[in-house]
């Protein structure tokens, strides 16, 4: 079990490097100064050169990189080029918030997701099953951020009954309905492959009532595959908050990041993509330890 | 295919056959240019303007048909670039298995960790963001969900018999792989391109919603969205309007992709 | 002591009928075993199911009875026959690799019917269980019972399932082709514990197969079903010897052109 983990976390580290990598080059390839942000361009050459050399501009692309990658691994990602306060704090500063919604989110879904999807699955072809059916799709069909509008012209604008920024609610809400929707089909087609299986017959072969063969022996084996899948949506979780964030303004790493990326600000997205990628790795990580915990055919060797 | 499910999927192909109609006819169906001031007013949806007018004066149903034919074309070209790079790294992979197998399979693995969004936004502002790099984005970035399923189908269609036969009589491997393995394994692919044409729409109207897709003023849905920000008390039309045209597109496509799945007997 | 009338189970797909069990009639005595024999397909899966009534739509039992100890089975609330389940009827499958649930211990599996039917306590029931282990001859049951299904081999996790059946002590068992999906070996060790087994707990067997071989060797009588119909019956030595049938003749022939080859 702890071999297991230890053999995950080191298969992170090529990961983080390849996107590290990646994100790096694709920053760099940009047509542009950034100097441009914090000195104006027509100031005396030399002047620019000071401050090209002053943020380690001058240098070639790969020793940047190696310049870079050396400090991150100590944890420390340069300065913004906004603010000239190090990356590591600003992201400290916002990474809670962010951690707040994204959490808060995953619960609310997990509380909703799995029984709407059992109740479909147990009474497949019923209304509630159509009728989820259909908003599951509706909702997977909805761009995120749009829902995000409509529900702050509903509240914030006509009804007036929340604030359309700074309150968690709203960005909430609309983070969940973008992951209830997929999730809600995952966990009824879970349940829907579960209830196929053979040892349901069984179980009611043993004369055990209905009650007990759904809620005991279908639901906990359908349980299986959420854990595997909610690890599986956290990219697009994050993704999601990006745009979110933005919406409401909420104080968040992502809203930070977009920012970031609109003014060019290297050492800042740098520093959010990397722990990103590191949160949904672990993120990862963690999903897969849950489905040993849950699975005892992983837990288990064969005797 | 079950009752149901069949309605849902023909209910699907008419959504989107009306607005491939609308999107190729747009200039012949279009009553006002989607560009054109024709009013000195922001008017809710009447019969002279069925969608209302926006903050400038123009009609939003011209617009929205011209923001078709934007959304669309984009989804679907970038779809094609995301099946045509999935494919020829899932079949590479997939066939020859191995160190090829294992690189790119672990870059799909690097790309699949990163929160996309960030990456394509990323790219955008470097690049002047335009109706064309969004499309060659959009494909790059979201190959990896094809190469995947391509990698499958020919790990699994790889130890048929047929293959062997194939070898056995001399065939090279680039005919084993685009005459036999590659035809009998369309079905998922296009299940696959249905179900991201939809995800394309989608993530182009985020883009264009950010500013860092389709340029005004050449409408995209998900431009005229960002432009309704600012009215939604005054104008709530201009952004409820374009939301659920993205939301009939998206949803028929992954109606009739369900559909595709069922009549052509996919799993996963 | 079980009197089947007239059997009938139809499947209902879309605009086809599927009569899966047709006019069935066949009867067990106590500690008999019966055979019933036929090729894939003729319905005797879905008969053994049809007696436990578990039959879920798109398949119904049309009409017929089952008489147990007296009593129509076909004639009780779903609640009545839940009793019956597990505890006076019980059944084991064909296949081990998947009947038995992966996430519980066995312990648990074989414990929770003898606590439902028998009103016993937890500690009292996985006492039972530890029993029921043992008679199925399953080396270590105290500390084997802990173990989850994937731990054990086909075989043994045939025996945990009829630990499982037979928990309760009921008066039929139902062997739905246990032997099937097993090597040739264990199934011989099956099909030895079963006899023994029927001896101590005077138990019925109803004995699902395809093969007539094991039908010599453990049943008393036999009925053999084609296409859904009982189309023939009698005692096994007789059938075998002078089978009325043609299709009975075939069944019997291939059986011994398997053998001969062998």
């Amino acid at each position: 079990m702890r071999k297991f983990f230890f053999k995950r976390l080191l298969q992170l580290i090529p990961l983080l490097i390849g996107i590290s990598l990646i994100s790096f080059f694709v920053m760099h390839l940009a047509p542009g100064d950034p100097t441009a942000l914090f000195i104006d361009p027509n100031v005396d050459p030399q002047e620019l050169a000071r401050v090209r050399a002053n943020w380690g501009l001058d240098q070639p692309i790969y020793i940047q990189y190696f310049k870079w990658l050396g400090n991150a691994i100590k944890l420390d990602f340069g300065r913004s080029y906004m603010t000239g306060q190090p990356v590591i704090g600003e992201i400290a500063e916002r990474l809670p918030n962010t951690l707040i919604l994204m959490i808060s989110s995953y619960i609310l879904t997990l509380l909703i997701c799995i029984p709407v999807g059992v109740y479909s699955a147990v009474k497949k072809g019923g209304w509630f099953d159509n009728t989820f059916t259909v908003l599951s799709f509706a909702g997977m069909s909805i761009p995120t951020f749009w829902v995000g509008l409509m529900l702050m012209l509903l509240f914030a604008v006509q009804l007036d009954w929340l604030p359309a920024t700074g309150n968690l609610i709203l960005p909430l809400i609309t983070m969940t309905i973008g992951s209830l929707a997929g999730l809600t089909r995952y966990q009824r087609a879970a349940m829907l492959e579960v209830l196929n299986q053979d040892f349901i017959r069984t179980a009611r072969a043993k004369g055990l009532p209905e009650r007990v063969v759904i809620f005991k022996h279908a639901l906990r084996n359908a349980l299986i595959p959420i854990v595997t899948i909610m690890g599986l949506s956290l990219p697009d979780l994050f993704g999601g908050a990006f745009i979110i964030e933005t919406i409401f303004a909420w104080p968040g790493m992502g809203r930070l990041g977009v920012q970031a990326i609109f003014s060019r600000n290297y050492p800042l997205i740098m520093g959010i993509v990397m722990f990103s990628a590191l949160l949904i790795v672990l993120g990862n990580l963690f999903a897969d330890i849950g489905y040993a915990l849950v699975d005892p055919r992983i837990r288990y060797e064969k005797k | 295919m079950t009752n149901n499910k069949l309605q849902m999927t023909n209910v699907g192909i008419f959504i989107i056959l009306i607005m491939v109609f609308a999107a190729i006819f747009a200039p012949l169906i279009a009553p006002y240019d989607p560009s054109e001031i024709v009013e000195d007013n922001t008017l809710p949806p009447s019969m002279k303007h069925l969608f209302g007018t926006d903050d400038l004066g123009r009609d939003i149903f011209s617009r929205s048909l011209y923001g078709a034919r934007i959304s669309l074309t984009v989804g679907l070209v970038a779809v094609t670039i995301a099946v045509l790079i999935g494919t020829l790294f899932g079949a590479l992979a997939g066939y020859y298995g191995g160190i090829i197998d294992s690189t790119i399979m672990r870059s799909v693995d690097v790309m699949l960790a990163f929160p996309s969004i960030f990456l394509i936004l990323a790219i955008q502002v470097m690049l002047t963001p335009n109706i064309y790099n969004v499309m060659i984005v959009i494909g790059l970035t979201s190959w990896m969900g094809v190469a995947r399923l391509v990698r499958g189908e020919f790990l699994r269609i790889r130890e048929l018999q047929y293959v062997e036969a194939a070898r056995a009589i001399g065939c090279s491997n680039f005919r084993i792989i685009f005459r036999h393995i590659l035809p009998n394994a369309t079905a998922p692919i296009i299940v696959a391109a249905t179900l991201g044409m939809a995800g394309a729409i989608l993530t182009e109207s985020a883009l264009s919603f950010l500013g860092l897709g389709v340029q005004p003023p050449m409408p995209s849905w998900g431009n005229m969205l960002m432009d309704s920000q600012a009215y939604m008390r005054d104008a709530p039309w201009m952004a409820i309007i374009p939301g659920i045209l993205i939301l009939l597109a998206v949803l028929s496509l992954y109606f009739v992709g369900e559909g595709l799945r069922e009549r052509l007997d996919v799993r996963g | 002591m079980l009197e089947v009338k007239a059997l009938s189970t139809y499947f209902y797909q879309d605009e086809a009928v599927v009569k899966a069990v047709e006019g069935v009639s066949l009867s067990v005595a106590s500690g008999e075993t019966l055979g019933v024999v036929g090729e894939s397909g003729s319905g005797k899966s879905t008969l053994a199911l049809s007696l436990m009534r578990l039959i879920y739509p798109p398949g119904k039992i049309v009409s017929g009875e089952v008489v147990f100890n007296g009593q129509d089975l076909m004639k009780l609330t779903e609640q009545e026959m839940i009793k019956i389940r597990g505890a006076k009827i019980s059944m084991i499958f064909q296949d081990p690799f998947t009947s038995l649930n992966p996430v519980f211990t066995v312990g648990d599996q074989i414990a929770e019917a003898i606590e439902l039917h028998q009103g016993l306590s937890r500690k009292q029931a996985w006492n039972k269980a530890i029993e029921m282990l043992e008679i199925v001859k399953i080396k270590d049951p105290g500390v084997r019972i802990k173990d989850y299904p994937h731990q054990f081999s086909g075989g043994m996790r045939q025996r945990v399932m009829i630990a499982m059946a037979l928990g309760c002590r009921p008066e039929v068992l139902i062997a739905d082709e246990p032997t099937t999906a097993l090597d040739v070996t264990i199934q011989a060790e099956i099909l030895k514990l079963l006899k023994e087994l029927q001896k101590e707990l005077k138990l019925s067997i109803i004995y699902i197969t395809h093969n007539f071989g094991i039908i010599r060797e453990v049943c008393e009588r036999v009925i053999v079903m084609y296409k859904g119909r009982k189309v023939e019956e009698g005692r096994v030595q007789e059938v075998l010897e002078n089978p009325k049938e043609d299709y009975t003749k075939s069944l019997i022939n291939s059986l011994r052109a398997l053998r001969d080859r062998s």
